[in-house]
């Protein structure tokens, strides 16, 4: 495998992520030796086995539809960057 | 050339739970802003969801409604973009094992049945809201609706006309409404449509691009983008172009739909399945337990109202428009056997004009049913004429004597004469009183009858049984 | 008082030796005089530290008291403490007071212990050097010019350095165990799903769980009586009937059969470690234990399987650090995706972004099969080996790293390098396996050395057995670098 400069930009914009040109030249050479070390997998047959989402095979359980928080807006909005009118300021959101 | 529009439905439906699908916060509309956003709904680090049953109830509801199949386990995936009303970075839903699977629903298109197949419908979680108001030129956020309960019940792409579209959605609306999954408020966004559309020239199989056209908050809209959408891709193709895949938004005011984002623009989502959430296994006695409990199907009772009643295709459907309705007439009915084209009447006809006429919904209607059904029979037992029950239905609505129809008959004076010989003593008077217009009637003037008719009837005020002053004038005459 | 082991000191406090204020008092101090140097903790709080201990003396001065009442634990910056910045080592947070607390941290509230400060680490748990963090290096307390291993590295350092009796770390790949090695302490990753993961900042949630680190294994044992234990806003937290952690530990070890993986002992170890283990297994092989050679066909592709999943899952679980509800926010910016750019450029570290970048790849359209679902095929592979070792023997040894600590900067240029120091330990975190390393002696430029001791799922009270026979016939544990 084989990745390209554009494709780490593709990757860093898709992950919101701001990169320079250097940046991305710098990344290049550390992910391809990453993924040349993630490339060995390919070595083991898998083609019968089922993959592992879990550490431990347990199922879902289930809340019961009961309210139990709050309205505490004014503590989490004591962190939050920017707020007005009880609402998280953003940049225009343009649809 | 004839083309062919090809159309399928993603419906976003809000589930009516108390708490949201994966926190303990309300799920109240209308709240003062981010009051009802707990730590979780806020994605603060460090934070975990866990599944609400309500809504898994509900899924498993609509499921065994649409005969679908419910599949166990199914699985909860993310679906990763950025958007400021997404606080997670990524969206709960459902990828490859949706909670339900399959299904169909039938619609009614000018008289006859058409089934829409349904795809799947997934559990997921609704977006906050971004209020465009101008902060200062920025937006503000509103995280009340985040990790709402929604569930998205996408259609396969059977419906052919923005007509069958809008009747198919106007049956789904009315069936989460009827199987108590979703409250159906439009306004609100508790019922929001997505419309794929395609076209294709007709009589040919292969599938055109298609154009998803996004958040159509009414039936209207509904109908008004589909049909612009197809125009305009049949313009685009009609002039040798091509339909380019892509998100579009309807604009209202416009009355036209415009390109969203394209494909080439469009997310890469890198679903996969959320490490956060286990696999959801809804066990058979589960099942079996919601099958047992969910109310008769509108399909069914509309089914029944025709074979049992013999009402006519159109009547059960507009009574098993909703359950309400449904319930209501059902209510009367058992009160007043055998009469139930009366019935059906009356509520298609005074009933929901007042209705309407006041904006209320049938659960708010001031006249209960065993109160239409005193009135009823009054009409059926000939104490009152269809046309006086109207006078005294309008005084039971205004809520006058207690809405008691007896003691309103009798101080309106609106009981009918029914004695049949005290209608021919009046017939008797009638006739000798205009000698020359039974003479007309004799002599084949068929018009005579009816002014005859007119004669007796305003000499009783209106109040003489019409039936039996025909019945007795024609034997006299005829005699 | 500072070398006491918990049990010393919860005896002391209920004897009135000193009372809990008087023993937070000199951590703090010790805290304030060596803390500068070593770079252990990111945030010390006296006041919210000593109304605690006010509290847990009152406790005390009750009859309520418990095993840990009263007694300082440094807690890692990963676990969000109500009142208490809490950075998980990033610029990202490095403005976030926790409105909340984590489900361990209610814990050890409730026992009535102490929170003695935040710990460095990692920026997001990343690293195995505790070279990542935005809150500078911390350094090994053995030899200042080496790194005291990561994430958790604040935490080893703390307690090797005794600036805090015990302490909290997390383990993702190894990042309990290999820093408690490197510092010469004993460490645990429980199996997955009984440790809370509530509250603790997420880095691969289905690797992510949560361990104490402490001197001994003893000290070790009361320290998951508190931390383990079904919670309910953890839909992965596990509910079985509570294990009392200390009841195994005088058992004898005899007929104890050892396993060794053939991989593990093949190359890659150096001299210095592979000799500390065979000296290790002479003292087991004393205590009546004996070794049989086991085989982990697949183990030896942890690493890769590591590297897809544990950093996909991190690019989702780091999408939530956009500067919009709390962190950090750039300052300047032309429009809301640029705002979300910058914020997150300026916000994360070079690891972590490298990770992310790793992850959203290997998620990404047309990557998926090779990549993620292929490493969760071979995580299965893996669980399966050892499934089928642990047939063969009760227990797996081997080192925990493949060397001593090595020098501050010597491998952060290279991360394939930083990469393999988890060799030995991701495997673990893929099965969701017991795993702990306990200090059997020193190797290289006398930095100190972890045998690392695995077991079965749920086998950790009899892990504990195993440590503590150890080190009731050795002293390594009881050694302190100051």
């Amino acid at each position: 495998m084989t990745l390209s400069v554009s494709d780490v930009k593709r990757i860093a914009d898709l992950a919101y992520i701001e990169i320079s040109d250097n940046e991305a030249k710098e990344a290049l050479g550390q992910l391809s030796g990453i993924f040349d070390l993630i490339e060995t997998m390919q070595a083991v047959d898998t083609s019968t086995v089922e993959p592992m989402s879990h550490a431990q095979n347990v199922l879902q359980r289930l809340r019961d539809d009961e309210v139990t928080e709050t309205d505490q807006h004014e503590l989490y909005q004591s962190i939050a960057p920017q707020v007005e009118a009880d609402l998280y300021l953003v940049p225009q959101v343009i649809e | 050339m004839q083309w062919e529009i090809v159309i399928g439905l993603e419906v976003h439906a809000q589930l009516s739970t108390q708490s949201k699908i994966f926190s303990g916060a309300s799920t109240a509309y209308g709240a003062p802003p981010n009051t009802q956003a707990c730590v979780i709904d806020l994605a603060l680090p460090g934070v975990l969801p866990v599944l609400n049953k309500g809504a898994v109830e509900r899924a498993i509801r609509f499921g065994l409604s649409v005969g679908a199949k419910i599949n166990s386990p199914s699985i909860f995936a993310r679906k990763n973009y950025f958007y400021p009303d997404l606080p997670k970075g990524y969206q709960i839903s459902q990828y490859e094992l949706p909670v339900v699977q399959g299904g169909s629903i039938q619609i009614q298109m000018d008289g006859a049945d058409k089934n829409i197949r349904l795809t799947r419908a997934h559990l997921e979680e609704d977006a906050g809201k971004s209020l465009h108001e101008d902060f200062h030129g920025m937006s503000g956020i509103d995280l009340n609706r985040a990790g709402t309960p929604l569930l998205e019940i996408v259609s396969e792409p059977d419906m052919r006309s923005s007509a069958e579209a809008v009747a198919y959605a106007k049956t789904l609306h009315a069936l989460v409404r009827w199987i108590g999954i979703c409250d159906g408020n439009m306004q609100e966004g508790s019922f929001r449509c997505d419309a794929n559309v395609s076209v294709r020239p007709r009589g040919t199989e292969k599938l055109g691009t298609r154009c998803e056209i996004k958040n159509l908050n009414s039936f209207r809209f509904l109908e008004k983008a589909i049909d612009y959408e197809a125009r305009r891709q049949i313009e685009i193709l009609e002039d040798g172009g091509a339909i380019r895949q892509e998100t579009r938004l309807y604009d209202a005011s416009k009355d036209e739909t415009r390109t969203m984002r394209t494909k080439e623009d469009a997310n890469d989502y890198r679903y996969f399945p959320d490490p956060d959430l286990l696999p959801l296994e809804i066990p058979a006695s589960w099942i079996d337990q919601v099958r047992s409990a969910l109310p008769e199907l509108p399909q069914v009772r509309r089914d029944r109202y025709m074979s049992e009643f013999a009402l006519s295709a159109y009547d059960a459907s507009v009574l098993t428009s909703s359950r309400e309705t449904a319930d209501y007439f059902e209510s009367t009915i058992r009160q007043l056997p055998a009469q139930e084209k009366l019935c059906a009447n009356w509520i298609m006809g005074e009933i929901s004009g007042q209705l309407n006429k006041e904006g209320l919904e049938i659960s708010a209607c001031p006249i209960t049913p065993s109160q239409l059904a005193t009135l009823l029979k009054r009409i059926s037992d000939g104490t009152i004429s269809g046309k006086a029950a109207k006078t005294v239905f309008e005084s039971m609505w205004n809520g006058e004597l207690e809405k008691n129809v007896d003691a309103i008959i009798a101080a309106k004076g609106l009981k009918q004469i029914s004695d049949d010989s005290a209608i021919e003593k009046l017939v008797d008077q009638v006739l000798a009183a205009n000698a020359q217009q039974v003479t007309d009637y004799r002599n084949g003037k068929e018009k005579a009858f009816n002014s005859l008719v007119g004669q007796i009837m305003k000499a009783t005020h209106g109040k003489a049984n019409p039936a039996q002053v025909n019945v007795i004038l024609k034997k006299k005459l005829e005699g | 008082m500072f070398n006491a082991s918990l049990k010393q000191l919860s005896t002391q406090l209920a004897e009135k030796k000193f009372s809990s204020t008087e023993l937070t008092t000199q951590f703090l101090q010790r805290i304030k005089q060596l803390n500068p140097e070593y770079n252990a903790f990111i945030t010390v709080n006296e006041e919210m530290s000593l109304a605690q201990a006010k509290a847990a003396d009152k406790m005390i001065a009750a009859g309520q008291a418990g095993p840990l009442t009263g007694i300082p634990i440094a807690q890692k910056d990963i676990f969000c403490a109500k009142g208490w910045l809490t950075t998980c080592g990033s610029r990202m947070l490095s403005n976030f007071i926790s409105p909340y607390d984590a489900g361990v941290i209610e814990r050890f509230n409730q026992a009535g212990a102490i929170n003695i400060g935040k710990t460095n680490m990692d920026e997001f748990a990343m690293g195995s050097s505790n070279e990542t963090s935005y809150y500078g290096m911390v350094k090994n307390p053995w030899d200042i010019a080496a790194v005291p291993g990561g994430s958790s590295g604040g935490a080893a350092c703390a307690v090797a350095a005794r600036l805090a009796p015990a302490a909290t770390g997390t383990d993702t790949g190894g990042s309990i165990r290999q820093p408690a090695a490197l510092c010469g302490i004993s460490g645990i990753k429980p199996t997955y799903g009984l440790v809370s993961r509530y509250g603790m900042i997420a880095f691969a949630s289905s690797l992510d769980q949560g361990g104490p680190m402490a001197k001994s294994a003893e000290d070790l044992a009361l320290l998951l009586n508190v931390m383990t234990g079904f919670d309910p806003r953890d839909s992965t937290s596990l509910q079985r009937d509570a294990e009392n952690y200390s009841q195994d530990l005088q058992k004898p070890l005899a007929g104890l059969r050892i396993g060794l993986p053939k991989e593990y002992f093949a190359e890659g170890m150096s001299q210095d470690v592979a000799n500390a283990i065979e000296k290790t297994l002479i003292e087991y092989r004393k205590l009546g234990a004996q070794t049989v050679e086991v085989s982990l066909p697949n183990a030896p592709l942890s690493i890769p399987v590591y590297y897809v999943l544990a950093p996909a899952e991190a690019s989702s679980n780091l999408s939530r650090f956009d500067g919009v509800r709390y962190g950090y926010r750039a300052s300047s910016y032309s429009d809301l995706a640029d705002m979300y750019r910058k914020t997150r450029a300026q916000g994360f570290g070079a690891e972590v972004k490298r990770r992310i970048l790793i992850g959203t790849y290997v998620l990404s359209h047309g990557y998926y099969d090779a990549y993620y679902i292929k490493a969760q095929k071979l995580r299965r592979l893996i669980a399966q080996d050892f499934i089928a070792a642990y047939k063969q023997c009760d227990i797996i040894m081997g080192p925990t790293a493949p060397t001593v600590a090595f020098n501050l900067g010597e491998k952060s240029g290279d991360p394939i390098q930083m990469y393999l120091s988890d060799i030995y330990t991701s495997a673990a975190n893929l099965t969701g396996m017991p795993a702990m390393s306990i200090p059997i002696g020193f190797g290289d430029k006398n930095r100190p050395i972890g045998l690392h001791i695995m077991g079965n799922y749920f086998k950790e009270a009899q892990m504990l057995n195993i440590a503590h026979q150890y080190q009731l016939v050795t002293d390594w544990h009881l050694k302190s670098p100051v």
